[in-house]
């Protein structure tokens, strides 16, 4: 059984990080060039991490999948980041963000990790701003804010609707300028397809070069992990195409603890479904709710006509109706279910019923048409791409879809893994979010991790390591690992069955979808804990991968990767079943209070559950880290 | 914005596509049919059909670039009926629908064409050099940790607001692959628009547009002879007045450099 201990530090929550920050041990500059460390991702997270790692002295390996650093999927984040600086004068301070992420997060995450991550949210703005992010601005040229759901001040920093990509090129400046320095050396087109474990401690990974499917052996005193979440095991998500899991999975296989799999976003406004043949679901930013009134037709007959035609009275402001003090800005998870509810009474709207209005006709009231174009014309541009409809003409339809993941990595609160030597930021990691994350706060966590939190906490594992004690890539692990690889690969190509590998991504995120989404029950869980094994077996019997492994090949890197999804979803569901209550992003049918809301049950299920490998064909065991609530109380979350 | 089919019937393209299988082979077009397409089908989505086909043919799919799927990260790159990123204005090649054609349509797919871009293999092509001129000098050197108070350094909302729209720019290569000279003109000229516009970015201006420019010519991008393509092709819509301003910088930065000494003392740290 795995040992997890957070390695909270004690003392009073407020000062836990900066006595912690001033007793962890420090490498001293001249040592730290003889350390070598190896970060896999370069989105926000990994990104800041490898930058700010090499301006300390580390040497510093970046490997990602993609053609540029640039590209990762933090760039899509649209909305904004959160910190609590009190700009507005509205009474926020960091207990306040601290308190609102912990409650939004139904009280499923460490308080001790949260609270580091409201004090960090301040220097995140003042590094930004300095790197030359164009946040928006006020006339007198200071800083904007706006709101987002769950919270009930304004700590919201944005750049239009671009924020990830503005805060993702703005840590790409910093990586660029790091690799122009020689600080970093930067590894594109490679994936991570193994991780390799030395005596007990992570001391490399291997890595396929995608372009020449050339397999690579790299060592390195540590493994930092900035891979992202696993929401693309659904296939439909917001999530890019590319975004997958298989670094933090092959890491679990490896002895890492996996943790509250089944905690999954479901994001209150997408654009819904129209066909099969989809690739993958837009989001329109949940800032379009401070704006927008979310409703849906009193009556069922009303559903199939034109929303223009039906009168104010017949309308159901669902969300206003049901949680007056917070409106269209609840919380994501409770968003999303409201919509699920109204749907199933039969009141959905468009071609295929799943769908709500959210509706600009009060704003352009209010603000005018122009008005609205300058806080949102990007979303509404891309509403009309994908829709071909005006929203400032019909109102938008919008349905929850996958859009983040809660769980990951276990890691403590150094953000490191029970694999001594393996860290894990961002989404990849399941530390600050608990059950459900409020808007505007992945930002801040991948920057928090990799700017302000990985910088120091790296250095108190490093020390203990000799320098100059990494090992060598001849070393039989590395050969294991390697080996590892080239028989996945070649089992992959030779298999030569009946069905691309879209075929099987496809069905398994519709049994997700249906068994594991905005609603589980005991029976549908367990019925999905059989129909995965069984198409996981037809995977690896009929799936179909042309082309061969020593060239680029975009069919083989999808398949390993859903060859990884087709577990990963399992355990998801596993951990689903699992937790006997309902919180956050889980919602268990047979948890609920009569209106319908999470019963959670802090008694039995107030721990993290990480699971841990147990090997190929036996069940994963079980580990629980108790959340120990010594500041706040865990109360019933309520935004009504 | 894609022109509209209003139609909302399936259509069936001829799809001509650039196919070529490594960076020394040689590259040829070869036609597929697709059929019974929905228009409400992503370009890309109709390309992930056409590829199942020929894996269940048993022949190699077509390779291309993508990932977001919705115009942000610039990975995809394809030259649509001779445009790059296709018949739309203002999108990338992951946000034209099929509904931009029409039943019938031969349409020709390739890669982005520069010198500067090899083609890796079918629609996909190396874009590092962008990244080399990034290196080079498309940042502010602003170690973490190190930075003052955000609101300790007030900008004006309308510099704010142009640096914004420079800032933009998703790095897809778009104005590259437009332009007859394959500029980049427009890329290096939107960063150092963006960080040049705001008072964190003075201190290194000089430095960061002579190096980025040079970085840009070394690796073969041609020069800009004012045809503005690249803006038209731009999925940003960024503005070829961010050039005017990038040689106006480079100009002012060459002569400060040919008559400014710099210390000698400059590289070195005092003991």
């Amino acid at each position: 059984m795995a040992t997890l201990d957070s390695k909270i530090p004690s003392g009073p929550l407020a000062d836990k990080w900066r006595n912690h920050k001033a007793n962890i041990k420090l490498v001293n500059p001249a040592n730290k060039r003889k350390y070598e460390v190896i970060v896999v991702g370069a989105g926000l997270a990994g990104a800041s991490a490898a930058s700010s790692l090499g301006d300390l002295g580390y040497k510093v390996k970046c490997f990602v999948f993609h053609d540029s650093p640039r590209r990762a999927h933090s760039i899509a984040a649209q909305g904004g980041i959160n910190a609590a600086k009190n700009y507005q004068n509205d009474g926020d301070s960091v207990h306040r963000l601290f308190y609102d992420t912990l409650k939004g997060g139904d009280y499923r995450a460490r308080e001790a990790n949260v609270h580091r991550l409201a004090e960090v949210s301040v220097n995140i703005i003042d590094q930004c701003v300095a790197q030359g992010v164009p946040f928006a601005r006020e006339y007198g040229g200071l800083l904007a804010n706006r709101s987002f759901g769950g919270a009930q001040v304004s700590r919201t920093f944005y750049a239009r609707g671009q924020t990830g990509q503005q805060l993702l090129l703005g840590a790409y400046s910093a990586l660029s300028r790091t690799i122009g320095q020689g600080l970093v050396e930067m590894h594109t087109h490679s994936e991570m397809l193994d991780l390799v474990i030395v005596d007990g401690q992570a001391k490399g990974i291997i890595v396929r070069d995608l372009v020449t499917g050339k397999i690579t052996r790299h060592a390195a005193d540590a493994v930092v992990l900035a891979t992202g979440g696993y929401g693309n095991v659904f296939n439909l998500a917001t999530y890019a195409r590319g975004s997958n899991a298989t670094a933090i999975w092959r890491a679990y296989k490896r002895g890492a603890c996996i943790a509250n799999l089944c905690y999954t976003q479901i994001h209150p406004t997408c654009i819904p479904v129209s066909g099969d043949y989809q690739s993958k679901l837009t989001l329109m930013s949940e800032s379009l709710r401070n704006d927008g009134r979310i409703w849906v037709p009193k009556k069922k007959e009303d559903a199939k006509k034109d929303p223009n035609s039906i009168p104010e009275a017949d309308r159901d402001y669902y969300l206003e109706r049901m949680y007056p003090s917070f409106g269209n800005l609840c919380p994501r998870d409770i968003a999303s279910r409201a919509a699920k509810r109204v749907c199933d009474e039969g009141r959905g709207v468009g071609p295929t019923g799943l769908g709500v209005y959210l509706d600009f006709a009060d704003a352009i009231k209010r603000l005018g048409e122009n008005g609205v174009r300058e806080r949102y014309g990007n979303l509404f541009d891309i509403y009309h791409e994908i829709t071909a409809e005006s929203a400032y003409k019909v109102p938008m339809r919008i349905f929850p879809a996958v859009h983040y993941t809660m769980g990951g990595l276990w890691v403590d609160y150094n953000l490191m893994s029970n694999v001594p030597g393996l860290f894990v930021l961002g989404e990849a990691n399941f530390s600050d979010h608990g059950a459900n994350r409020l808007g505007a706060s992945a930002l801040m966590q991948g920057l928090a991790d990799g700017y302000f939190v990985i910088p120091y906490t790296i250095g108190d594992y490093l020390a203990g390591q000799k320098p100059g004690s990494r090992p060598s890539t001849d070393r039989p692990e590395f050969k294991a690992a390697e080996d590892n690889v080239t028989a996945m690969t070649n089992r992959l190509l030779s298999s030569k069955g009946k069905h691309p590998v879209s075929y099987y991504h496809k069905r398994l995120g519709k049994i997700l979808w249906e068994f594991c989404g905005m609603a589980r029950t005991k029976e549908g869980l367990e019925k999905a804990l059989k129909l995965i094994p069984e198409l996981r077996e037809e995977f690896w019997k009929d799936v179909l991968v042309p082309g061969s492994g020593d060239t680029l090949n975009q069919s083989l890197e999808q398949a390993g990767r859903v060859a990884d999804f087709l577990e990963l979803g399992e355990l998801m569901c596993r951990d689903a079943l699992t937790r006997e209550e309902s919180c956050g992003g889980h919602f268990r049918e047979e948890h609920q209070f009569p209106d319908g809301e999470c019963k959670r049950d802090d008694a039995s299920f107030g721990h993290v559950a990480a699971w841990e490998y147990q090997g190929e064909g036996k069940t994963p065991l079980r580990n629980i880290e108790p959340l120990n609530y010594e500041f706040t109380k865990m109360s019933v979350r309520n935004y009504k | 914005m894609v022109a509209e089919n209003t139609s909302s019937r399936s259509l069936s393209i001829t799809l001509r596509v650039w196919r070529q299988a490594g960076p020394t082979q040689p590259g040829k077009f070869v036609d597929y049919q697709s059929k019974d397409l929905s228009p409400n089908m992503s370009f890309l989505e109709m390309l992930d059909v056409v590829n199942d086909e020929l894996t269940l043919k048993g022949e190699e799919p077509i390779a291309f670039a993508h990932d977001c799927r919705e115009g942000i990260c610039g990975t995809c790159s394809c030259t649509i009926n001779g445009k790059p990123h296709g018949p739309g204005k203002g999108v990338a090649t992951c946000q034209v629908y099929m509904r931009a054609f029409r039943d019938g349509d031969v349409v020709t797919v390739e890669p982005f064409r520069a010198a500067a871009f090899p083609v890796i293999k079918d629609l996909i092509t190396d874009r590092s050099a962008f990244d080399k001129i990034q290196q080079a000098g498309g940042f502010i050197t602003a170690r973490t940790g190190s930075a003052p108070e955000a609101n300790g350094l007030p900008v004006p909302k309308p510099d704010a607001d142009l640096a914004m729209d420079a800032a933009a720019c998703i790095g897809c290569g778009a104005c590259v692959a437009a332009c007859k000279n394959a500029s980049a003109m427009l890329f290096v000229a939107a960063k150092v628009s963006h960080l040049g516009l705001l008072p964190q970015g003075q201190a290194e201006r000089d430095r960061r547009v002579l190096s980025m420019v040079s970085t840009m010519d070394a690796l073969g991008f041609g020069n800009c002879t004012n045809q503005y393509e690249c803006s038209a092709a731009c999925p940003k819509l960024i503005t070829h007045d961010f050039i005017a301003r990038m040689n106006r910088d480079y100009l002012g930065a060459s002569l400060r450099a040919a008559f400014k000494p710099e210390s000698a003392a400059s590289g070195g740290g005092a003991g």
